[in-house]
């Protein structure tokens, strides 16, 4: 009953992993935007402003990524919102993101010394434009090799929510495999696939690590 | 009425009491030295004047801007006194230039082309108009303070505050510094300095204020200060530095 060559395998696998790759991108970008927002509050000198961000990451952090993916998904048709779960992958994806986003970023921002601050502050910038012109250019720099890194754990991050239905490529392994009995070569094409995916992100980390921190040193 | 107003200000540090009730008046024009033993308040209570740490009691006004918590207030005062730290703090991301026209072009909306004008002004001022798209790594300590001191200037200040500014120089790069401060202090500007250059002090400023112990101690022309102290914490500091 097996007629399921390789190659049938591997394209039921390449199709689905359009969708990790749309869906990596999506929680990365929108993980961005939010994290972004979470950091100036983090960061802000508004004591309640700065404990908002700071539940906020705890609470993303603190609990397990599927947790977050079933109570989006179990949780929104409760409150009378219809979804889906391609909508609920991306919305837990995308806060879970932008909490470890935010919490790589502020310690980005915590490394700009304190004499960048007072000198900005000294020529009657507020914190706003402090942030904008003088510090988020300075922490950029740190940031960026931290932040690839951090996407190849998004894109495993994908993995999980095969389970709430979504169609990536995990989900599409356990299809085929229940098809075709073998378990033992889709799953290792599967892990491939996400190697292929990430090797190139976290070698491109270290090069950028490398690179900007031995120029940051002088 | 004087330019600025310290008026019996206390501050703490936890349960350090570092200034316990300082009060002073300097003139527009005046050129005021600082100085004291680390831990006397010196450097707090010039952090004090342009906000950078709050106070705990009694006022400080400059220019008839009162010393406020919020943001508009604070902004306000930090237009009329500018500052020159230690180390100098220049934005490493940015160039000579562009560090002095930052502040100008984000704070006070000066157009781009009145900024740059204005900036390379005050480089030439302090002698470096040629440095203008030099980075800061690629300049001495000495000049990257004098862009300090040009980039506050750039934000026209009634007054200046120097917190040791020749502190990190190495010893051959103190004098140009000096020299630029000097001009300032020639050309009118109130400066009001915490140091350990007391030649420096005796020569060019018009009134020494020592503290000790979170207070004025004493204060007086330089001449009187330096060649008569009063009480026995200064004779004992001078003889320290001396």
């Amino acid at each position: 009953m097996n007629d399921f060559t390789l190659w049938d395998m591997a394209r039921g696998l390449l199709l689905a992993a359009r969708w990790t790759i749309a869906l990596s991108l999506l929680a990365f970008i929108g993980g961005g935007a939010v994290g972004i927002f979470m950091l100036l509050l983090r960061t802000s000198r508004s004591r309640v402003l700065s404990l908002f961000a700071r539940l906020y990451i705890e609470l993303f952090q603190g609990t397990p990524l599927l947790m977050q993916l079933f109570i989006t998904f179990f949780g929104l048709p409760l409150l009378g919102v219809d979804t889906t779960s391609w909508g609920a992958a991306s919305l837990a994806l995308t806060l879970w993101s932008s909490a470890f986003l935010a919490e790589i970023w502020r310690g980005c921002v915590d490394a700009v010394p304190r004499g960048q601050w007072e000198a900005s502050a000294s020529l009657a910038m507020n914190y706003l434009q402090q942030m904008r012109h003088v510090v988020l250019p300075q922490a950029l720099r740190l940031a960026i090799a931290p932040t690839v890194g951090f996407s190849v754990q998004i894109i495993k991050g994908t993995a999980l929510t095969s389970i709430i239905g979504f169609m990536e490529i995990s989900k599409a392994g356990t299809i085929i495999t229940n098809a075709t009995f073998q378990p033992f070569t889709v799953y290792a094409m599967v892990a491939a696939l996400y190697f292929i995916l990430c090797w190139p992100l976290s070698r491109l980390a270290k090069h950028l690590e490398r690179k900007l921190y031995v120029a940051h040193r002088h | 009425m004087s330019l600025i107003a310290i008026d019996s200000v206390h501050k703490h540090f936890g349960n350090n009491h570092v200034l316990k009730g300082v009060s002073l008046e300097i003139e527009a024009g005046e050129v005021i030295a600082v100085i004291g033993k680390s831990g006397s308040g010196k450097s707090t209570l010039l952090r004090c004047v342009n906000g950078l740490e709050s106070i705990d009691g009694g006022s400080i006004t400059v220019d008839q801007v009162k010393l406020g918590k919020d943001e508009t207030h604070l902004r306000e005062l930090r237009l009329k006194v500018g500052m020159i730290f230690q180390q100098f703090n220049l934005f490493p991301h940015l160039s000579a230039g562009r560090n002095v026209m930052l502040s100008q072009q984000v704070v006070k909306k000066t157009g781009r082309a009145r900024a740059e004008q204005l900036a390379r002004e005050t480089l030439a001022r302090v002698g470096l108009a040629e440095k203008f798209d030099a980075m800061p790594e690629q300049l001495s300590g000495g000049q990257q303070q004098r862009v300090a001191i040009a980039r506050a200037l750039a934000m026209e200040p009634r007054a200046l505050l120097c917190d040791e500014i020749t502190s990190a120089l190495d010893p051959e790069l103190v004098n140009e510094v000096l020299t630029v401060v000097r001009g300032l202090a020639d050309a009118g500007m109130t400066l009001m300095m915490v140091t350990h250059e007391m030649r420096f002090a005796r020569e060019v400023c018009d009134r020494v204020i020592f503290m000790h112990q979170g207070k004025v101690h004493e204060v007086g022309p330089p001449d009187a200060v330096f060649s008569n102290p009063q009480t026995a914490e200064l004779k004992q500091f001078l003889g320290m530095v001396g």
